[in-house]
């Protein structure tokens, strides 16, 4: 088996918007996110980004080339095999994607209830561990609109986390968050990756905090990617576009963590 | 970027309109078909069809009795008025229970079930797919249409016939209270009237309009709630939700009456 969690290989991807026009967002695209380390995919607003992880767990469909998982090729499978291979995955969407009508117990228990043989007794017991772990005790008969915005986030990741997967997905895990927030639900992904050894994907604007966590950073920019293997290694790029990214998203707070 | 097509030529917007509502039917056809195949996977979510024949069948209840009353006792009134002119309101009773166990009962029930628990389902599944739910159902391996859509489709099947049976009976108790008990026909003839002229085969072509009604309304109320992003009319966000819920109801009332003419011309 390869060393890689996931690779592109070539992968192209296009959406035909609402007038006729064709917007190509992913262009004959290779990279490999290695197992066990975290890998932040950035870019501005409309690079494909989240695109890039609905194509991961095979929720689009790339128009060309082969995206593999643990080397299986999630372009080529369908049905109950596209179903067995999203259970090695966990997704933390922008929103947490809770389901409103249910409560944060069993938000979290819906995995294992669907999708394991477990007794409600052992389900009962994986539940609270977990929200034992993420500080949520206390609030698992509580709806998701009677949370706050971190507190859904947490939730989302408890329910995420229940099936062990072997790949995070976070989408924007930190949009509409305050800085204090931001900063403990970033130190809880670096916690929980440390204990569970899942390999993270992020996709995050949040430019400086995401970079503390990433050991592979992967740009998208007009259908291409650029990718280095350290958040440091950018600042040296010589392409045009890379030095606009590091000038607007990382500026001065990032100059001053190097200089640190 | 590049266009696709030139948007300002006739030709080419109609073959992209074309274009469009034929991947719409395909949509619409898979769709129908995996909720269909849902019925089928395991595990089953008998606590969710509960609720849901609670909340399509028992919720709708209210609403069922004062349309079939009403009806029923218009029908009384009006069948007398027509009747009497001939000398024939010992028919009062065949022509109330006819028109209704025929065609108002399945109709009327179908379009008060469209309008009441089809625009709630439209925009409870319009919600989840806006608010990223449904992705997450798929991303954890949980087949959405196993879990969200056949039990809806189950209840709305048990439900709509039974509501329909219901709105019969109350529509006959409805002619009986305007034509018997207010315009003085003679009851002996009412219910006989009734009872020699309904037939097996006009409850068989009831019944089997109730469960096609059934279908139809709740296909097409998730359907459009499903596909909320894949509509070009609906826009975006809580906007597209509203706008798709309103194109719910009317699609399926639409249907419901063309099905209504469709199934009476072949089956009467």
């Amino acid at each position: 088996m390869s060393d890689a969690a996931v690779e592109f290989c070539r992968v192209s991807k296009a959406f035909v918007a609402r007038d006729g026009q064709v917007q190509v967002v992913l262009d004959q695209v290779n990279f490999a996110i290695p197992a066990g380390k975290t890998t932040v995919i950035a870019g501005g607003s409309g690079q494909g980004k989240s695109v890039t992880l609905k194509l991961i767990l095979g929720l689009l469909q790339a128009d060309d080339g082969r995206i593999k998982v643990g080397g299986v090729d999630v372009t080529r499978i369908r049905g109950t095999g596209l179903e067995e291979l999203r259970t090695r995955f966990g997704v933390l969407f922008q929103g947490a994607a809770l389901f409103d009508s249910m409560s944060v117990y069993d938000n979290v228990a819906l995995p294992l209830r669907e999708r394991t043989k477990n007794s409600e007794a052992a389900i009962a017991e994986l539940v609270m561990d977990t929200l034992v772990k993420l500080d949520l005790e206390g609030h698992e008969e509580k709806f998701p609109a009677q949370l706050s915005g971190g507190m859904r986030k947490r939730v989302g990741l408890a329910r995420a986390l229940q099936l062990e997967p072997e790949i995070m997905l976070f989408d924007e895990p930190t949009t509409g968050l305050d800085p204090v927030m931001t900063h403990e639900i970033y130190e809880l992904f670096a916690k929980m990756q440390e204990k569970l050894g899942y390999t993270a994907i992020i996709v995050s604007h949040d430019i400086p905090h995401v970079f503390n966590l990433a050991e592979q950073v992967i740009i998208l920019n007009n259908g291409k990617m650029d990718i280095f293997a350290s958040p440091d290694e950018i600042q040296w790029s010589k392409q045009p576009h890379i030095q606009e990214f590091v000038r607007k998203t990382m500026g001065e707070i990032y100059q001053s963590h190097l200089v640190e | 970027m590049e266009k696709l097509s030139d948007k300002s030529n006739p030709l080419a917007r109609l073959g992209d309109t074309g274009l469009y509502i034929l991947a719409d039917l395909g949509r619409m056809a898979l769709f129908l078909l995996y909720s269909l195949r849902g019925l089928f996977r395991r595990p089953f979510r008998f606590a969710e069809l509960l609720k849901q024949i609670h909340f399509i069948g028992a919720g709708s209840f209210v609403v069922i009795f004062f349309t079939a009353l009403s009806t029923g006792m218009v029908l009384g009134l009006q069948g007398y008025y027509s009747l009497h002119k001939f000398g024939a309101e010992g028919m009062l009773g065949s022509a109330v229970s006819l028109t209704l166990i025929m065609e108002l009962g399945p109709v009327l029930t179908a379009l008060m079930v469209a309008g009441r628990a089809g625009s709630a389902m439209c925009a409870e599944i319009g919600i989840m797919r806006i608010s990223e739910q449904i992705d997450a159902l798929e991303c954890m391996a949980i087949d959405p249409f196993r879990f969200l859509i056949s039990p809806k489709f189950l209840a709305a099947i048990i439900s709509i016939p039974l509501l329909t049976g219901l709105f019969d009976v109350i529509g006959i108790a409805g002619g009986y209270i305007s034509g018997v008990t207010l315009m003085g026909v003679n009851p002996g003839s009412y219910i006989e009237g009734m009872r020699s002229s309904v037939t097996n085969h006009d409850i068989q072509l009831g019944v089997i309009k109730s469960f096609v009604f059934a279908l139809l309304v709740v296909w097409i109320c998730t359907g459009r709630g499903y596909f909320v992003r894949e509509i070009r009319s609906a826009g975006f966000g809580a906007e597209s939700v509203s706008k798709v819920t309103t194109q719910a109801v009317v699609l399926s009332s639409i249907s419901v009456l063309i099905f209504d003419y469709l199934i009476t011309a072949i089956l009467l």
